[in-house]
């Protein structure tokens, strides 16, 4: 198992026909992902990459039994696009796109909480580099080829961070049962929790690595939240150690702007819950390895 | 992105936010014809920079003559001010906001930011204001008033009159209070604020609310549909490199330590600079190349962190998912001809296209030191910089 995709997810590409969506969807096909088709306002019933096109999410939703989304659709219009897909019923929405204006995603957030529990959609981003469930599917903007298929569970804010963990896993000979990417803005569409939820119920997830940056309560909640329920060890780490109060790296939600916010604080925090902090980011796959081993040994 | 007090102070006289009447100048002499052109017998004079902390650092002066207003300009304009927020350098002063003092009698805070945990509006104000929101927070808890504003329906006057009251105003100036709270909101909302500070809001003897100071600062994100306030950007008020390197689309913020580095995506780039300091060494920048890191790119990421003379040495690490590795080798070798690098160069390649990468750079003929890994990158980087610093001492 892994969480959130797997080989029978049945997947539309939102923003289908543009640069992007059209170079990622042919990755995303290859690696064998099952894209059923997209949606492109105004292109409907035209066919691109061998697949379908549609004017609406609703139209394609009917048409194809699609269930999830990935979103490449230009910032401006984003949000419209991820509330159309909510609304059409999708169950998981994974948005790569960089730039959406923060009281769009509050917005958004907002909306999705006018569906009950059990139909809401998950989001998946935004500003982040997708889901991949090694072997299975992609649904994201990775290079597929340096994850191998095994046990760990990866969620990390930073997309490149995350193939830096999964490079060193697989150089140890470990793998990956599912990879997440939640995003480097401050409004995440999903958080932490959220999927650490989910790796606590997939059986093929014996560990789960956690990688987080500066900024936002997220990292700390996430921490306490593990203490509290998770059975399964988590492996830590906040990258920005040397990242100087007030400004942004890079990512608009990289920011220390107050107490809690620096990458030493919440490193502090998530020791002081109990998980095990990577002493740096070349050790992310080792500390991962030693804290199986010993899980193995217990 | 920031603005200025008395752009902040446009945008929110259009909402309908009380302030005393005031004008920006950018000589003594414009100083001088505002305070003749707005009236009254008391001036302050404000120092314009992006950031705050100015009174005590003399960037506000109470001026009781025209002759004050114009000693107090011209000891202002052209000069850098250095607050405590500004860093050792400070900002330029190239305008100064001349405005009409009035008396008053209580001093509050009002404060809007878009908070990360609630993803949602917050609202807080106090009776403590003039102090730094931190400073109330810590000594006086108990004053702070708060409110989170439910997105869909936007705030409410029955939230703005409940700090009002709080605030120990009587019903009088409460309708005051409450124009200009909501008028705070509005202007928040409408222009994509990230925070929009009032401190102090006061109550003035004639009874009016006013703001006397504002701070503003906006969604980078949203930009493109605000371009009134992305015209106000002033690009004197930003480290020069990193408004060079905004300029190119690249993320730059400058660092004091020695090893320049040049990395894809803002975790890794992060990362890398924590590696650095794990092995020992200072990194001199964050630098974040993006995804699409094409030779030029790379020629220009190279230039920008040459720029910074305490470089003792280059680290390019670049993680190629929609790059591909043998485009960064390639605009690797040719930014090392371009610009005829001297330091010592270290490039940790990884993902798409790594052998071709690694065969490019190892054939080309330049100097650079290989490295496999980050914890590898990062030591090779940190050695060479010592022995590049010990050759030069």
């Amino acid at each position: 198992m892994s969480i959130l995709i797997d080989e029978t997810t049945k997947i539309l590409i939102q923003g289908f026909t543009g640069d992007k969506g059209t170079f990622h969807s042919r990755e995303a096909i290859s690696y064998g992902t099952r894209i059923v088709g997209g949606v492109t306002p105004g292109k409907g019933g035209q066919r691109h990459l061998d697949r379908p096109v549609f004017n609406t999410v609703k139209e394609a939703v009917e048409a194809t039994g699609a269930e999830a989304s990935i979103t490449f659709v230009a910032p401006p219009y984003c949000m419209d696009a991820i509330m159309e897909g909510a609304d059409a019923g999708l169950r998981l929405i994974c948005c790569i796109t960089d730039g959406i204006p923060a009281q769009d995603m509050m917005r958004v957030k907002r909306y999705l909480r006018r569906y009950t529990k059990e139909r809401r959609t998950m989001l998946v981003g935004p500003n982040c580099a997708g889901i991949i469930s090694p072997g299975k599917a992609m649904l994201g903007i990775m290079p597929g080829n340096i994850y191998a298929k095994g046990n760990v569970g990866i969620v990390s804010r930073s997309g490149t961070l995350g193939y830096e963990a999964a490079e060193q896993l697989k150089a140890l000979g470990l793998g990956v049962s599912t990879s997440v990417g939640i995003g480097g803005d401050p409004i995440n569409g999903s958080s932490f929790i959220d999927h650490l939820e989910l790796f606590e119920a997939d059986p093929d997830t014996h560990a789960v690595l956690m990688i987080g940056e500066i900024g936002g309560p997220q990292e700390a909640e996430a921490a306490a939240w593990i203490q509290q329920h998770a059975r399964k060890p988590v492996v830590g780490y906040v990258a920005g150690l040397t990242a100087p109060k007030g400004r942004k790296m890079g990512h608009a939600g990289a920011i220390i702007s107050g107490e809690g916010d620096s990458a030493k604080e919440k490193s502090a925090i998530m020791a002081g819950y109990g998980l095990t902090v990577a002493p740096s980011p070349g050790e992310l796959g080792s500390t991962m390895a030693k804290v199986l081993e010993r899980r193995q040994a217990a | 992105m920031d603005i200025h007090e008395y752009q902040a102070k446009e945008i929110l006289a259009k909402a309908g936010v009380g302030l005393a009447a005031g004008a920006v100048a950018f000589s003594a002499e414009q100083a001088v014809y505002a305070a003749t052109e707005l009236g009254g017998w008391r001036w302050v004079v404000k120092a314009q920079i992006h950031a705050g902390a100015r009174g005590k650092a003399g960037g506000v002066k109470l001026c009781q003559t025209y002759h004050e207003v114009r000693e107090a300009a011209e000891g202002m304009l052209g000069r850098n001010l250095v607050t405590a927020q500004t860093g050792p350098e400070g900002k330029p002063v190239q305008r100064v906001y001349v405005e009409v003092a009035d008396s008053f009698e209580k001093e509050f805070y009002l404060g809007f930011v878009l908070d990360r945990k609630a993803e949602r509006i917050r609202v807080i104000a106090s009776r403590e204001g003039g102090m730094e929101i931190e400073q109330i927070a810590k000594d006086k808890p108990g004053s702070l008033i708060t409110v989170i504003v439910e997105p869909a329906v936007g705030m409410q006057p029955f939230e703005a009159r409940e700090i009002a009251f709080r605030l120990g105003l009587n019903i009088k100036q409460v309708q005051g209070a409450v124009q200009t709270i909501l008028g705070c909101y509005r202007a928040f909302r409408d222009h994509d604020a990230t925070m929009l500070e009032v401190n102090p809001l006061v109550l003035t003897k004639q009874g009016r609310i006013i703001a006397l100071d504002a701070k503003m600062s906006f969604d980078d994100n949203a930009l493109f549909r605000q371009r009134r306030i992305a015209d106000m950007h002033d690009p004197a008020q930003e480290d020069p490199r990193e408004a060079q390197a905004a300029e190119h689309s690249l993320n730059y913020v400058g660092l004091e330590g020695n090893i320049g580095c040049i990395v894809n995506g803002a975790g890794l780039a992060m990362a890398t600079m924590d590696m650095i300091k794990h092995a020992g060494g200072e990194p001199a920048n964050f630098l974040d190349v993006g995804g699409g890191a094409s030779a030029d790119r790379v020629a220009t990421a190279f230039r920008l962190v040459l720029s910074d003379k305490n470089v003792k040495a280059v680290l390019v690490n670049i993680f190629a998912g929609i790059n591909r590795c043998d485009w960064v080798a390639e605009g690797v070798v040719k930014a090392v001809r371009e610009i005829d690098l001297r330091l010592p160069l270290v490039v940790r390649l990884a993902g798409t296209n790594v052998e071709a990468g690694r065969k490019i750079l190892a054939e080309s003929g330049i100097a650079v030191h290989a490295a496999e890994s980050l914890t590898e990158a990062a030591a090779l980087a940190v050695k060479v910089a010592g022995d590049a610093r010990s050759i030069a001492a």
